[in-house]
């Protein structure tokens, strides 16, 4: 195992040191692209479909147009450059072109002095529809050959069985990200034609080239800003009301402001993929995985978004973290007339672990062996290779460690009769002595970084001032905590305590990629690193030293030269890219080195159940997880809690309702949350083996806890009930009444 | 004309019809330190103090408001002297996104102002109409218990 550097500072790697932004957010000082405004604004509105799919017959934007204080009503033939945005594939068009296929699609904007009026302009737009069958099932989707991606993976021994043998189907319900923010921005032309757009993104340079591609402008007219940025989850992958901000600032000349509201907000991004899964497992009777077969069908909604990776990762991951001699997995993403489904945390990982894992816990009780042992038993490590697309373990993967450390810990007795403490809670519907406990085991596997050959990098600049060190970048800091980690970072690398985190636009700095698929800390990270580098070994150079702090270069005990002395000479700055080892496409039978690096995490889960009225409290889920190096650990702490909350959400009560394509809970009220008071206590064990890359070691650390905390919570369930419970989110009918 | 006193400064506003608190003190009076989650008082997001009592903004109507005393999140701190549910949440990690985090540190201070010594369940119970969709609310709950008893 490498050797870590020990931190140099107080301040550096390993610390749990506090944000710095956090007193401004603790202030309400911290300004979100919802906060923000300028002078002479007005505010944008969007017309959205009501339908599921139709053909519009006819748009009349007159009766909007003659409201005082209406500025400008678009539709589509106002989009004057390529008429369709989209992540990986441009077929959304930027306003409803002829045809709307999702209930919300956006079919109009419009700009007005203020808010309110802005929403009566875009009420009074009058839009004929002739509505046409909307396609919602994704089953039927497939059939039709109407798909976005379609994966078959064959790998292994072909006479490959086990005598043992167990099978099931399994349903996910569609989460929704729900970041409490909503989306929202502003967009201020500049008076030569160009614009400059404010925005909360995942990933800004992305964003940059859609909106440049549909804006019909040169790239250096267009400057994207990171705005202050309300959770995200995945949900600002895709855009939303980036090119309409746009649009409408250019169109007017003045500078105009969106703010979606709960509702909007719901049709406004992308969900979880709704997932149909069939398994077979195979073990031979001392419980070695011989055979697993599965066929995943993930809903994809009206728009391609992130299904094809989305897909591909629920396909990879589809065995789980276990060795197994023959995989066949089918799998498709269907297009349908449902709202668009994409990235959210753990990004296709998700479903399938709650397939997997329902089945590990079938197939120990077919063969009679303890669930965590079956698991032990069969437990991917380095050396092995991934039951699915044949990859070579490298790097660390201790996903033996990690089972072994989560059992080991012993289970804290949080049994209370305070009623608050019951299912049902405040309701006082649970006796005490009614209460039925389970415990529930889950493991998972989550690839790290970006995948399938991408050209995954990103860029950060170092920069010494006579007040300390910038890190210049345009990483999306969603509320992670990469804030810390680049400034724990360049402390170690370079010994200056005076950190300060810079976002830069567009047009100052390359693309950090995206803060998705845990990435960041190992991608910009690996940048700041690499950066820091550089500065650090510039600044010995021109002082003549061997050492620098926030006074200057040192030679032993002696001062050398000062911050100020070193940049007489012209400012020392340093700008990286950072690659992470290259990845591969599939072969024809979806086998490939398609990953870039990997991690482990396990959940157990007790549960408190009323059998009576179906109700479930999660009292607690312990965790380990394997992180590589915690750069953080009080962010990684925060990470873990955050992600196993979003576990539980999907296990026991988050899922949007769809009848005909219609969205029916599109609200905090009828979409519901985990409270506080529905949160579990929660024990985690950092287990730290530094990877084969990333500064320090370190891994990603923030999908790992959404992905297992759901099927360690439905296990818990089901030993607490004795019910199959084959779907999330498990609802008090599935309990009370199964069929 | 509507009159009422925000972090002890007096402020007149006219608001059009059923305008929310939460719309005047933002968009009026440039206060955005109260967030507008869901504006349907499921989250909290918006939590200001209204005459000793603890309220979503979003379900408030300025008009109402004539008369009123309100403190919002920018009311709390004395300057770099945070109040201290503001400097537990910093020191122990419990804002991460921090957009909730305004309405939670409203209404953890209203909760410490009206009861010293609150338990974990207490905390739990008070805070529960504060939705937080980063932190797992563990962080936050274990920086204000150790507040709970201090005798400040």
């Amino acid at each position: 195992m490498t050797t870590i550097a020990r931190p140099r500072t107080e301040r550096g790697i390993g610390a749990s040191v506090t944000r710095s932004d956090a007193i401004p957010k603790v202030k309400g000082e911290f300004a979100y692209s919802s906060d923000l405004h300028a002078e002479e604004m007005l505010w944008g509105a969007t017309v959205r479909s009501p339908h599921a799919h139709a053909r519009i017959v006819s748009i009349d934007l007159a009766p909007a147009l003659a409201i005082p204080g209406v500025h400008a009503a678009l539709t589509i033939d106002d989009v004057p450059g390529r008429r369709a945005f989209g992540l990986e594939h441009a077929d959304q068009p930027a306003l409803a072109d002829g045809v709307v296929r999702f209930w919300g699609e956006a079919v109009a904007v419009v700009a007005a002095d203020d808010g309110e009026t802005a929403r009566r302009a875009a009420a009074a737009i009058s839009v004929q529809y002739e509505p046409l069958a909307p396609l919602i099932d994704p089953e039927e989707a497939e059939r039709i050959g109407s798909t976005f991606r379609v994966i078959e993976i064959v790998n292994g021994d072909p006479e490959a069985h086990g005598s043992v043998v167990v099978e099931g189907y399994y349903e996910v319900g569609q989460q929704d990200q729900a970041p409490l923010g909503t989306e929202s921005g502003i967009a201020i032309p500049d008076d030569e034609g160009g614009v400059d757009l404010h925005i909360s993104t995942q990933w800004l340079h992305v964003d940059h080239e859609q909106v440049v591609a549909t804006l019909g402008l040169r790239p250096e007219q267009v400057r994207l800003h990171m705005a202050g940025i309300g959770g995200a989850f995945g949900s600002r992958e895709d855009l939303s009301l980036q090119v309409h901000l746009c649009l409408l600032a250019l169109h007017t000349g003045r500078p105009v402001k969106m703010v979606y509201d709960r509702a909007e907000s719901f049709v406004g991004h992308v969900h979880r993929h709704p997932a149909r899964m069939w398994y077979r497992h195979e073990a031979d009777r001392h419980g070695r995985l011989r055979r697993v077969e599965a066929r995943l069908l993930l809903d994809g909604g009206a728009y391609a978004s992130t299904s094809s990776a989305v897909l591909a990762n629920a396909c990879y991951f589809a065995v789980g973290p276990y060795r197994c001699d023959a995989v066949e997995v089918h799998g498709a993403a269907a297009r349908t007339n449902n709202p668009p489904a994409g990235a959210m945390r753990g990004f296709g990982a998700v479903q399938p672990c709650f397939g997997y894992e329902s089945q590990m816990d079938r197939l120990a009780a077919a063969l009679d062996i303890d669930p965590v042992d079956l698991r032990l038993m069969n437990a991917l490590e380095p050396g092995d290779h991934l039951a699915t697309t044949g990859q070579l373990i490298e790097g660390s993967l201790p996903t033996r460690r990690v089972i072994e450390a989560l059992r080991a810990m012993p289970i804290l007795d949080t049994a209370s009769d305070d009623p608050r403490r019951l299912p049902g809670g405040t309701g006082l519907t649970t006796p005490a002595g009614s209460v039925r406990r389970g415990i529930g085991f889950a493991v998972s596997i989550k690839n790290l970084a970006f995948s399938e050959s991408f050209d995954d990098y990103a860029e950060a600049r170092a920069v010494l001032t006579p007040d300390g060190l910038e890190i210049h970048t345009s990483a999306a800091e969603v509320g992670q905590g990469l804030v810390s980690v680049v400034e724990q970072l360049a402390r170690t690398v370079t010994g200056i305590e005076a950190v300060r985190m810079v976002w830069v636009d567009t047009s100052q700095i390359g693309s950090a990629g995206s803060t998705s698929a845990s990435r960041q800390t190992q991608m910009t990270g690996g940048a700041v690193v690499a950066a820091c580098e550089g500065v650090l070994a510039e600044a010995l150079r021109r002082g003549g030293g061997d050492r620098l702090d926030d006074r200057g270069v040192w030679r032993g005990e002696e001062m050398v030269a000062t911050l100020a002395d070193l940049l007489a000479d012209g400012p020392i700055e340093q700008l990286e890219r950072f690659r992470h080892p290259p990845t591969e496409r599939p072969d024809a039978q979806g086998r490939g080195n398609i990953h870039a690096g990997f991690a482990i995490a396990a959940h157990r889960a007790v549960v408190d159940v009323d059998p009576e009225l179906g109700l479930v409290r999660v009292v607690r889920v312990d965790t380990a997880q394997d992180v590589g190096k915690a750069i953080n650990p009080a962010a990684v702490i925060g990470q873990i809690e955050g992600g196993i909350m979003q576990g539980v959400g999907l296990a026991v009560m988050e899922e949007i309702i769809l009848d005909q394509g219609v969205m029916k809970n599109a609200s905090f009220t009828d979409y519901l949350l985990p409270t506080f008071l529905d949160a579990p206590d929660v024990e985690a064990i950092l287990i730290e083996e530094p990877d084969h890359w990333g500064p320090f070691g370190a891994k990603g650390v923030g999908e790992p806890p959404t992905i297992s905390s759901t099927p360690a919570v439905v296990a818990a369930i089901r030993a607490a009930t004795g019910r199959d419970l084959t779907r999330v989110p498990v609802r008090p009918e599935d309990i009370v009444f199964p069929e | 004309m509507t009159r009422f006193t925000v972090n002890g400064t007096e402020h007149t506003a006219d608001p059009v019809g059923p305008e929310s608190l939460l719309t005047t003190l933002r968009d009026r009076l440039g206060l955005y330190g109260s967030k507008n989650a869901c504006e349907q008082g499921e989250c909290g997001s918006c939590s200001v103090i209204l005459d000793g009592e603890l309220v979503c903004s979003c379900l408030v109507m300025t008009a109402d408001t004539d008369g009123s005393t309100i403190v919002t999140v920018e009311g709390l701190a004395d300057g770099d002297t945070l109040h201290r549910v503001q400097q537990v949440m910093v020191d122990g990690s419990g804002v991460q996104c921090g957009f909730c985090t305004p309405g939670i540190v409203v209404a953890a201070a209203h909760l410490f102002d009206s009861r010293p010594d609150p338990s974990e369940e207490d905390i739990r119970e008070a805070l529960a109409g504060n939705i937080c969709r980063c932190t797992g609310y563990g962080a936050i709950v274990r920086a204000l218990e150790a507040l709970s008893g201090d005798g400040q």
